[in-house]
């Protein structure tokens, strides 16, 4: 059962970030985007992180998603097809993906990884809510810091000049 | 499942993301691939916590500093791209060239 749900998603995940560097029409991409993200979610979830989960969809679909789209539908236009989505490197860029895909994939079988034969504890949530406002604290209020500063750059950034 | 069936997909994942970096023309697109990029890299850490250390939760700390540290890049790369685009008219990556030497 766990094997089935796991290729499910894998066959999921895979093939909508396929959709998404391979389609013309850029909405459509940002669609399968938002497929793929879901699926991940369900991946962290079979790996016992239910806060992460909820955190890729919040996160990821709710709001990362959301501005993509936005982004799309301020630059471009949605009818029609993008006619040149992609530069002459082609062939050289999928050749340069396969290498990166069969020497990672080579040298991962390859190592040995210390597995723990322990079950996995049942509260995650508690647990990482614990450690991120105990040992973890000092990086996150720094991140908040960068979110801030994120923030307040994007305004300046795409703020128009003059008034 | 086994470890090596999460990072084989991770690294399939992270490979798709790293093709649509190289070949896309769109600046958007560009950004799409990285998120499949980073949601490779989550994929790794998360795994690795779960099977190397199931009573530890630092993987998963990571992982959330790596989604937080996701959405600022998104939203000062869209905040960018939104800006060249009102003064190019465009966001086709080949043809900004105001960095390229």
């Amino acid at each position: 059962m766990e094997q089935v749900v796991f290729y499910l998603f894998a066959f999921l995940i895979i093939s909508s970030a396929l959709a998404v560097v391979s389609l013309k029409n850029i909405f459509h991409c940002a669609l399968f985007l938002v497929l793929c993200l879901f699926s991940v979610a369900g991946i962290f979830v079979m790996l016992h992180a239910e806060f992460l989960a909820a955190v890729q969809i919040l996160i990821y679909v709710g709001a990362v998603a959301i501005l993509i789209i936005f982004a799309i539908m301020l630059t471009s236009k949605l009818a029609g097809r993008d006619p040149i989505m992609t530069n002459e490197m082609t062939f050289i860029g999928a050749f340069l993906a396969l290498i990166l895909v069969f020497s990672l994939v080579y040298s991962l079988s390859n190592t040995f990884f210390r597995l723990a034969d322990t079950e996995p504890a049942p509260q995650s949530t508690l647990e990482l809510g614990k450690l991120l406002m105990t040992e973890f604290v000092l990086p996150f209020e720094l991140v908040s810091v960068l979110l801030l500063a994120a923030l307040i750059g994007a305004i300046i950034i795409a703020r128009r000049e003059g008034n | 499942m086994e470890l090596m069936h999460y990072l084989t997909l991770a690294a399939i994942l992270f490979s798709i993301g790293f093709y649509g970096i190289l070949t896309r023309r769109n600046a958007i697109a560009i950004l799409m691939s990285l998120e499949l990029m980073f949601n490779a890299a989550n994929i790794n850490l998360v795994a690795f916590n779960r099977f190397t250390t199931p009573d530890g939760f630092t993987g998963q700390i990571f992982a959330i500093f790596v989604v937080v540290v996701a959405a600022a890049e998104a939203t000062v790369g869209l905040a960018i791209v939104i800006l060249i685009y009102r003064n190019w008219r465009h966001i086709d990556a080949d043809r900004v060239n105001l960095l390229k030497w």
